[in-house]
C-alpha cells in the first residue's frame, strides 16, 4: 500500500514539475506566420503576428495552448502548441552550428533537407508539373471575422474555450 | 574517395541495422570507418555529432518539409484533375475548411489549410501533407446539407492531422536523402547534393500520390480519419450522423473499382467502425440560414 502511495506521489510530482518547467522555457515558431491572441482559442483578437524561427518565453501552459512572449517583440500572447516547437530553429546555418546543437540533440536546421531549392529543382526535372493553382488555393485565407460571421449566422456552436 | 567510404558504411549500417535510430546507426559506420582507418577518430566525432543533429531532423520530418512535400503533392493531383475556378464555391469550402481545421488536433500547419474544387464528376478527395485539399464535384453532389460538406472536410483534415501521406513515403527514400544529410552536414547543398535530395523528393512524392490516387490508405487509417472527422465535427458544433449521411449516399452512387470506390473501405465497414461515436447524435436538422447558403452554392457544384 505505501509503494502505491509513493509511486502516485512520484506521478503527481513528476506532472506537476512538467507544467512548472514549460514556464520560462523558449520555444521556436515552426510555421510561417502564426498569430499572438488574447484568449486562447482560434477567434480571439490578435496582438501580434509572429514567424518561422521566431523565438517565444512560454509564461503560462493552459491545455493545449501556451501564453507568451516574444523574444524579439515582446508581444505577449496565446498560441496553439501546434505552432511551436522545443527545438532551437536555427535560420542561418553556420558551420559550428550542427556541432553546437548536436551535443543538445535539438537542433532544427530551417530550409534544410525538402526546401524550396529543392522544389526549384524539381520544377526544372517535371516541367509537365504546374504550381499555378497550388499558389492560388495557398492564398485563400478566411478572415476571422467572416469566420465569426459564417459560424454566428449558421448557428454553429464551437465549444467554449475548446479550439 | 575517403567520402564515398565513409557514405558507404554510413549507408551499410543503415541497412543491417534496420529499425535502429541513425545515432546508433552512425556510430556503427563511424566506428567501421576508425577501425579500417578511413576516417581519424576526430572526424568521426565531427560525423557522429552532425548525423545527431542531421538525423533527428529529418527523422521527424518538420513541418516546413511538410509544406513542400505538400505542394509537390497537390500540384502533381493537380496534373490529372482540373481545378474550379468558382471563388464563391472556393470561399465557401474554406469557410467551413478553415473553422474545421482550427478544431482539430493539428491546428497549425507550416502553410495553413486550403481548400480548392477539382473540376471532375469523379467521386473523390485527396488531402495532401500540410493541408492542401481537395474535393471533387462529383463529391460535393453527393452532399445534400452543409453539415455533409463539412463531414467530408472534416475526414480529409483527420488525414493531414495524422500524417497520413507522410507515412506512405518509403523508408529507403528518407535513408538516402540522409546520408546526403550526414555528409554536409551544416552547410548549403553543392549540385550533386541537390541532386540526390531531389531525387528523393521526387520518390517520395510518388509513394505518396500512389498511395492516394491508386492503392488506398489501410482500412486503419480510414477509420482513425472518420474518427477524427466524428471529434472535429462535434467541436465545431455540426452533427456528426452527417458523415454517416454521406457515406450512404457514396455508397448508392459509386461504382467499383472507380474514384473513391477504388481507394477506400465499403461504407458499411466505415460506418460500422464510427457507429458507436455517433448512436447519441440525431439526424441532421439544418438551421435555415445554413440550408440558405448551401442552397444558394449548390448549383454550381
Amino acid at each position: 500500500m505505501k509503494r502505491i502511495m509513493m509511486i502516485a506521489a512520484g506521478i503527481i510530482i513528476m506532472a506537476t514539475l512538467t507544467t512548472v518547467l514549460a514556464k520560462d522555457t523558449t520555444m521556436s515558431v515552426q510555421i510561417r506566420k502564426g498569430s499572438l491572441r488574447t484568449t486562447p482559442t482560434f477567434l480571439g483578437s490578435v496582438v501580434g503576428n509572429v514567424e518561422y524561427g521566431e523565438k517565444l518565453i512560454i509564461d503560462e501552459t493552459r491545455g493545449e495552448w501556451l501564453k507568451a512572449t516574444s523574444q524579439s517583440s515582446h508581444r505577449m500572447g496565446w498560441i496553439h502548441n501546434s505552432a511551436v516547437t522545443k527545438k532551437d530553429i536555427k535560420m542561418q546555418a553556420g558551420d559550428k552550428t550542427a556541432e553546437v546543437a548536436a551535443s543538445s540533440g535539438e537542433l532544427a536546421l530551417a530550409g534544410k533537407g525538402f526546401n524550396s531549392d529543392v522544389e526549384a529543382a524539381f520544377k526544372s526535372k517535371n516541367a509537365d508539373i504546374d504550381f499555378t493553382w497550388v499558389d492560388k488555393m495557398e492564398k485563400i485565407k478566411i478572415e476571422p471575422e467572416a469566420m465569426l460571421e459564417f459560424i454566428r449566422k449558421g448557428l454553429i456552436a464551437p465549444k467554449a474555450g475548446a479550439k | 574517395m575517403r567520402n564515398i567510404i565513409i557514405l558507404a558504411a554510413l549507408a551499410t549500417s543503415f541497412i543491417i541495422a534496420g529499425c535502429k535510430t541513425l545515432e546508433t546507426v552512425t556510430n556503427i559506420g563511424t566506428s567501421l570507418g576508425v577501425a579500417t582507418g578511413t576516417i581519424s577518430a576526430q572526424q568521426a566525432e565531427s560525423i557522429n555529432k552532425t548525423s545527431t543533429a542531421v538525423g533527428k531532423t529529418f527523422e521527424e520530418i518538420t513541418p516546413e518539409q511538410e509544406y513542400y512535400i505538400g505542394r509537390a503533392v497537390a500540384a502533381t493531383i493537380l496534373k490529372t484533375y482540373k481545378p474550379m475556378d468558382n471563388d464563391e464555391l472556393n470561399n465557401y469550402l474554406n469557410t467551413i475548411g478553415q473553422i474545421l481545421a482550427a478544431a482539430s488536433d493539428k491546428p497549425e500547419t507550416f502553410g495553413g489549410y486550403h481548400f480548392l474544387v477539382l473540376n471532375t464528376d469523379e467521386i473523390n478527395a485527396f488531402a495532401a501533407p500540410g493541408g492542401l485539399i481537395f474535393v471533387s464535384r462529383g463529391l460535393l453532389r453527393c452532399c445534400k446539407n452543409e453539415d455533409a460538406v463539412a463531414a467530408v472536410l472534416a475526414h480529409e483534415v483527420g488525414h493531414v492531422q495524422y500524417g497520413h501521406g507522410l507515412q506512405a513515403i518509403k523508408k529507403s527514400r528518407l535513408t538516402s536523402a540522409l546520408t546526403v544529410l550526414a555528409a554536409e552536414g551544416a552547410k548549403n547543398f553543392g549540385g550533386e547534393q541537390l541532386a540526390e535530395l531531389t531525387t528523393a523528393f521526387e520518390g517520395s512524392i510518388g509513394d505518396i500520390t500512389a498511395t492516394m490516387v491508386n492503392n488506398g490508405y489501410a482500412r486503419k487509417f480510414e477509420s482513425q480519419s472518420d474518427e477524427a472527422a466524428v471529434t472535429i465535427l462535434k467541436r465545431v458544433g455540426y452533427n456528426p450522423s452527417a458523415l454517416k449521411d454521406m457515406l450512404e449516399e457514396m455508397d448508392k452512387l459509386s461504382h467499383p473499382g472507380q474514384g473513391f470506390a477504388k481507394t477506400h473501405p465499403a461504407p458499411k465497414d466505415r460506418i460500422n467502425d464510427i457507429q458507436n461515436l455517433i448512436s447519441s447524435a440525431g439526424p441532421v436538422i439544418e438551421p435555415n440560414e445554413r440550408m440558405a447558403r448551401f442552397s444558394k452554392v449548390q448549383p454550381s457544384i
